[in-house]
């Protein structure tokens, strides 16, 4: 079994960073929408930690990521810096984005994201893309997208899975099923597992059932790169876990569609918590040891904050810039 | 020098970019058996798939029926080191791209702040005029000239498809080109050697000083034999300007041509409302009213469905003969004989 024998102790606690990361993070961004301070709103990644660390780490540099409009996690898993992050949040001009993108459209091709979508399941052709130039450049490398149970029922996901079946291409699809389109129960609108369909299109499928245990994602992400990078093609992993908060920060929905069991349930099984307790248990870091990781990363995450309401804002001039890559020219849209 | 049809042209243009950078791919429906004539690499319509044998199975690839997906990959494959060309066949099929190209090449550059580039080329032939009914039969430049980040070309001669689809395929920008199936067959001498034709730089047909005539893609060529017969019939000179490329568009070039004539007729296949006739149209009113000696005419399809129908069919689009009467009126010959321009 990969445990902590396949793992080197600093890979185990790296995963326990970057969940607090995006714990932190989206946290200190749900009280910045309160305030005033992010315009719009955001999306947090808040119970779903595991899942998205566990995937990101499976990669190696190099490889890419696509996602979703539930978006901070993705590049913080792939170890983004959290500053230009939570500026683009805000709109700064240090914005990774330069502030064109917002929570909905970051990017860091830094670190292997090729950016987030607001339109669900749009970027999944994006990551197929990626394996496709990987595969015809000889390049050893894999790119995953990642997609929600909503995103699962959009027709482009299926042209997307044939095409990198038919051309056994590097690709991981990874279903991110924390059972709810907005207030929509998954069950209620899909058919079938979403797992099973992978056999449809001849390609494995794996369901994580545990999807809050941050090894159990790592462990079946890996065996879908390993894959890819074997020139076997791709792979379907779906992970079941959960979101612990509103689907978007601000929004209220007076219907109570979740069940508070299967909230409290849920809640219980905190991705944080419980890698926390299994570092302990294998005896991988003290007590005191964890406690100065998450100190170290709320005042990291403070620095991040600082950092953008030192910021400036873009100048308007930047508006113009970056639609093409040819300098756009003023005088045609006065 | 050798003499080119237009689609021969095209296929050219592919094949020297595919010799000349490894990064270039081909996908698309039916690619490999060069079902559309060009991927032949021929200098007319080629029978032989050769480009398979040229350039091997990873650079030249047949795609099932999923437009999405295909234009998808092409931008994820060009934001990560390739140069895709897409050949979507049927210019009406990129609808089922839609959202890929709206909502992903037209705005990952921008959204990403300038971390991304996506150097593709969709490729879509527009099969009017044809009898081949309303799902065959769009020519939809003009709503892609709506999104702000994509560039389009639209070619009407060999000479200008071989290098505009040259300079397309080496831009790092999306480019949609949209080619005219009216215009395959139309052959010209075209230079052998590699050349690109910069974007935004309209080509003058034919020099003129009585009347200004635009003529976008298949329309073009028409524009041309109705300038030679008002000239022979009337002694009317015509300017005659192609465009070349709609994103970006040189309106200067028009501008300037309209102070110099005083009347502008303009002639595209697409349908009225906010064609790209339409956009000329207006920046030449902004720019130029006061140079104007007649109401600007515009030949257009109406903003109308394509029937299959021969008898139906044919009326719709822009012709020498109408383009020759629009020319007439603004030139004031359907007026009376004082009216009249001096020759």
């Amino acid at each position: 079994m990969l445990r902590k024998a396949d793992l080197q102790n600093n890979t185990l606690l790296e995963m326990q960073r970057r969940m607090i990361r995006i714990r932190l993070f989206d946290e200190r961004a749900s009280k910045m929408v309160k305030r005033g301070y992010i315009p719009g709103t955001v999306h947090t990644s808040i119970g779903q930690e595991a899942q998205v660390v566990g995937a990101c780490m499976a990669l190696r540099k190099g490889d890419h990521i696509t996602g979703n409009h539930r978006s901070h996690g993705h590049p913080i898993g792939m170890g983004s810096p959290l500053g230009p992050l939570m500026a683009e949040l805000v709109g700064k001009a240090t914005g990774v984005c330069r502030g064109k993108g917002g929570s909905l459209h970051l990017a860091d091709y830094a670190h292997g994201s090729l950016g987030e979508s607001g339109i669900t399941g749009s970027s999944i052709p994006i990551a197929v893309g990626a394996g496709l130039s990987a595969q015809t450049l000889g390049e050893d490398r894999v790119a995953m997208c990642f997609f929600g149970d909503g995103a699962a029922n959009q027709g482009v996901l299926y042209e997307s899975m044939n095409l990198a079946s038919a051309w056994k291409l590097p690709v991981i699809f990874l279903c991110e099923n924390n059972h709810y389109a907005l207030s929509t129960p998954a069950h209620t609108v899909t058919g079938g597992r979403i797992v099973d369909r992978a056999a449809g299109f001849g390609m494995p499928g794996v369901r994580v059932e545990n999807g809050q245990d941050v090894l159990d994602v790592h462990e079946a992400v890996a065996e879908a790169a390993a894959r890819g990078r074997r020139g076997d093609g791709p792979t379907l992993v779906e992970v079941m876990t959960y979101r612990f908060r509103e689907h978007s920060e601000g929004l209220r929905i007076n219907v109570d569609y979740r069940d508070t069991n299967e909230r409290e349930t849920w809640l219980a099984r905190d991705p944080i918590q419980m890698h926390r307790a299994w570092l302990i248990a294998e005896g991988v870091a003290t007590e005191a040891e964890l406690d100065a990781l998450a100190d170290e990363i709320a005042q990291e995450v403070e620095d991040c904050v600082t950092f953008t309401m030192e910021s400036p804002d873009p100048e308007p001039k930047v508006a113009f810039e970056d639609l093409y890559t040819d300098p756009y020219d003023m005088e045609a849209v006065q | 020098m050798s003499v080119m049809t237009y689609i021969g042209a095209i296929g050219a243009a592919q094949q020297e970019a595919m010799i000349a950078d490894e990064r270039v791919i081909i996908i698309g429906e039916d690619v490999e058996a060069n079902v559309y004539g060009t991927t032949g690499g021929g200098k007319q319509r080629a029978e032989k798939g050769d480009f398979v044998e040229q350039f091997g199975h990873r650079r030249i690839r047949n795609t099932p029926i999923s437009e999405e997906a295909i234009v998808g990959a092409a931008i994820g494959a060009a934001m990560t080191g390739l140069r895709p060309i897409v050949d979507l066949s049927y210019s009406s099929f990129l609808y089922m791209a839609m959202d890929q190209l709206v909502n992903q090449a037209a705005k990952n550059r921008y959204m990403f702040g300038g971390q991304s580039s996506v150097p593709v080329v969709f490729r879509s032939a527009m099969f009017y005029g044809l009898n081949t009914g309303a799902h065959h039969s769009d020519r939809p430049y003009p709503m892609f000239m709506n999104v702000p980040g994509l560039k389009i070309i639209a070619p009407a001669s060999a000479s200008d498809a071989k290098g505009l689809l040259r300079q397309a395929i080496d831009s790092d920008d999306p480019v949609m080109s949209f080619e005219a199936v009216p215009l395959w067959g139309l052959k010209e001498e075209v230079d052998d050697t590699e050349y690109r034709i910069p974007f935004g730089k309209a080509r003058i047909r034919r020099e003129g000083s009585d009347v200004t005539v635009v003529g976008i893609s298949g329309s073009l060529p028409l524009a041309l034999k109705a300038a030679e017969a008002m000239a022979e019939e009337h002694g009317i000179s015509c300017e005659v300007i192609d465009p070349r490329t709609l994103v970006p568009l040189d309106t200067a070039t028009i501008v300037e041509s309209v102070r110099k004539t005083g009347r502008l007729v303009l002639a595209e296949p697409a349908h009225r409302a906010c064609g790209a006739t339409a956009e000329i149209a207006a920046t030449v009113a902004e720019e130029a009213q006061d140079a104007l000696r007649a109401p600007i005419r515009r030949l257009t399809a109406p903003n109308m469905q394509i029937p299959f129908s021969p008898a139906l069919e044919a009326q719709l689009y822009p012709t020498t003969e109408k383009i020759a009467a629009a020319i007439r009126q603004v030139a004031g010959l359907e007026k009376t004989a004082e009216e009249r321009i001096s020759a």
